[in-house]
């Protein structure tokens, strides 16, 4: 009993280096990504003492005098420029018109000969309840706003949730049209790799060491070194163009690359292992006489095809289908590198956002919707590959 | 036999499709244009001077072998430990902390990267090669688990039980008996978390500073900003690499099969 008692001990002793840095490199990252999409501290954290004052307001009425004092005293005791320009721009977003009430309001508490009274004797705007409004609801540290915003919604004044206007609308075009490269990659890759997994099935010997060595190699290769073969392939010079005009079947250059054509081309390219290795181990595993015991029993080609080989090999085809997707919305480097500004997909707007301009609250939100769609489909795909004869 | 013949040509065509592009870069190497076209208008070595020479791609390259080094350490030993301890059926939770460990290649390296950002920025540690080498370890690791379980799984049980039964110690036993059997997966698995490391770009662009770029690095942005034949010539390197790890996993799982 204690040798198996530290047995277990020691298995646990072994197991936990990778589970904590698992759980504190992996895990944790992929919290505060999502903490950054629901957390809203930029404004919270300069105004304490008017978050203190605010409950007591009823939202309607001019700001109270208590209100105005804790607004002063908060403002005066800010001394770090890079917070308040945070700040600014958040209420900013919420409420236009800040921007200069904030900047003109700042500069004359600066002025300590003659003190200002209040806030309203800076600015009339500050009379204005929905100014107070904007900061009441700013003042909450957690928000569903970037959320909201990644699937293009929003709240209106009343806070009820509903479109953003369509000049606002980008991300769920992004959506959209990820999963489209998605889907007819995905479609490509099953139109080249369920034939291609069939014949090399059905080959023995070095006909089909030759095919399957052919998915290997790429597979092997750097994702960069493909990528850059088919910028080379691909470009306006390329050997793609150069052939066609050689053999005179065009005349012009064809525009194959920084077009959704060039993406299609170089994602299937990449992901077509992925596609033909599933189907190929699930149809080696079905016995080679039930297409001549069909064929015998006077089913033609294509019904033996449908009524055997068909249902027998789609789990292969849906293992394959869902890790082709799962991998092709998640792509960044071929889009970014063969693709056109119109095929840019959801990771390049996530990078984009969260180094070109550093709003990560927005490259958290499109973050949360990129993971679950991603984990909501490897689920599905553990399930279908855990059903598999003889694994369990 | 129209069906053959259809067969034939379709398969062709396809290796064709896969293969192709990874033969074409090759030549371009060797070119002594500056731009990276055919036809090829004479034969120099003048790209690979520059990748060996140049000093941001001498730096990339040994940064490259610095991460990638570091990397192969570190998630061969954390997934070679884990793999061992996974070995145990009565551990609670098995299941799910197996698919704890498989995880990381499974989320976008984007997704990843964004929070590995952010989470380094509070360590301090952007910009460092540790930064990196931790980023490049969460998603290499996997490739070691995947191939150290499959070794362990492999071995024969009541070989161990022999040499206990022998009156060997647990020690003993693991490390005369276990790890010997096992070392063609370990082998393997870092051989992957090596080339996993070596290619991995988009972490990179999230948590590497200037002075951590690496060859893969260096290569994405010499595609999108400067194209030129130096890429070609750093993908003929890639491509003899992967020729040789190729050759090292394949002898490796040969070893493998020939133990069992």
């Amino acid at each position: 009993m204690s040798g198996r008692a530290s047995r277990t001990g020691r298995s646990l002793l072994l197991l936990a280096p990778l589970f904590l840095f698992l759980v504190g490199f992996f895990l944790w990252p992929l919290f505060s990504m999502m903490s950054q999409a629901v957390s809203d501290p930029a404004v919270l954290r300069l105004l304490p003492r008017t978050a203190a004052v605010m409950p007591d307001w009823d939202r309607q009425s001019p700001p109270t005098m208590p209100m105005q004092t804790a607004m002063i005293e908060d403002l005066k005791a800010v001394d770090d420029d890079q917070a308040l320009g945070d700040m600014v721009r958040r209420l900013n977003s919420a409420r236009s018109g800040f921007r200069t009430l904030m900047s003109r309001t700042t500069s004359a508490l600066q002025d300590t000969a003659n003190p200002p009274a209040d806030l309203v004797s800076i600015d009339k705007r500050w009379e204005k309840p929905d100014f107070w409004l904007a900061i009441a609801d700013a003042l909450s540290p957690l928000t569903d706003r970037n959320l909201l915003a990644a699937v293009d919604l929003g709240r209106n004044a009343a806070g009820e949730i509903e479109h953003l206007p369509a000049d606002q609308s980008v991300n769920r075009v992004i959506l959209l049209r990820t999963f489209w490269i998605g889907a007819l990659v995905t479609f490509a890759c099953a139109c080249i790799g369920f034939p291609y997994a069939i014949i090399a099935a059905s080959l023995s010997g070095w006909k089909r060491d030759l095919m399957l060595a052919a998915v290997l190699l790429p597979l092997w290769t750097s994702l960069l070194v493909r990528t850059a073969a088919w910028f080379i392939l691909l470009q306006e010079q390329g050997l793609i163009n150069d052939l066609l005009r050689g053999i005179g079947l065009i005349d012009a250059p064809l525009p194959l690359i920084f077009n959704r054509t060039g993406v299609i081309i170089a994602m299937t390219h990449v992901l077509l292992p992925f596609m033909v290795l599933p189907i190929y181990s699930v149809l080696i595993t079905i016995p080679k006489n039930l297409m001549p015991a069909a064929a015998s029993l006077g089913a033609p080609p294509w019904r033996a095809f449908l009524r055997v080989l068909l249902p027998l090999s789609l789990r292969g085809v849906a293992s394959g289908g869902l890790l082709v997707f799962i991998s092709a919305i998640g792509y960044y480097i071929t889009p970014a590198l063969i693709g056109g500004p119109g095929d840019q997909m959801i990771s390049s707007i996530i990078a984009f956002y969260a180094t070109g301009t550093a709003n990560w609250g927005m490259a958290g939100a499109l973050g949360v919707v990129l993971l679950v769609a991603t984990l909501l489909l490897y689920s599905v795909y553990a399930r279908l590959s855990a059903d598999e004869p003889g694994r369990r | 036999m129209p069906m053959k013949l259809a067969k034939v040509t379709f398969a062709s065509l396809t290796i064709l499709f896969l293969v192709a592009p990874l033969i074409a870069i090759l030549p371009l190497a060797f070119t002594s244009s500056v731009i990276l076209t055919y036809p090829i208008p004479s034969w120099s070595l003048r790209w690979f001077e520059e990748l060996f020479f140049a000093d941001a791609w001498r730096r990339a390259i040994v940064n490259s072998l610095i991460i990638g080094t570091g990397t192969t350490l570190l998630a061969t030993v954390l997934g070679t430990a884990a793999s061992l301890g996974l070995r145990n059926r009565v551990i609670l939770f098995r299941g799910s902390i197996r698919t704890l460990f498989l995880l990381p290649m499974v989320v976008p390296a984007v997704v990843l990267g964004v929070g590995m950002q952010v989470l380094l920025a509070r360590f301090g540690l952007t910009n460092s090669y540790a930064g990196v080498i931790i980023a490049h370890t969460v998603v290499a690791v996997p490739f070691v688990v995947v191939s150290v379980t499959g070794a362990l799984a492999g071995i024969d049980e009541r070989v161990e039980l022999a040499a206990q039964s022998l009156g060997a110690s647990p020690a003993t036993v693991f490390r005369r008996v276990t790890l010997p059997l096992a070392m063609p997966g370990v082998l393997s698995g870092a051989v992957l978390a090596f080339a996993t490391s070596l290619d991995e770009v988009v972490l990179t662009l999230f948590v590497a500073g200037p002075n951590q770029r690496t060859l893969a690095r260096q290569m994405f942005s010499s595609i999108r900003e400067n194209i030129s034949p130096a890429i070609a010539a750093a993908a003929f390197l890639f491509i003899a690499a992967t020729i040789v790890i190729g050759l090292v996993v394949v002898a490796s799982r040969s070893m493998l099969a020939k133990r069992l």
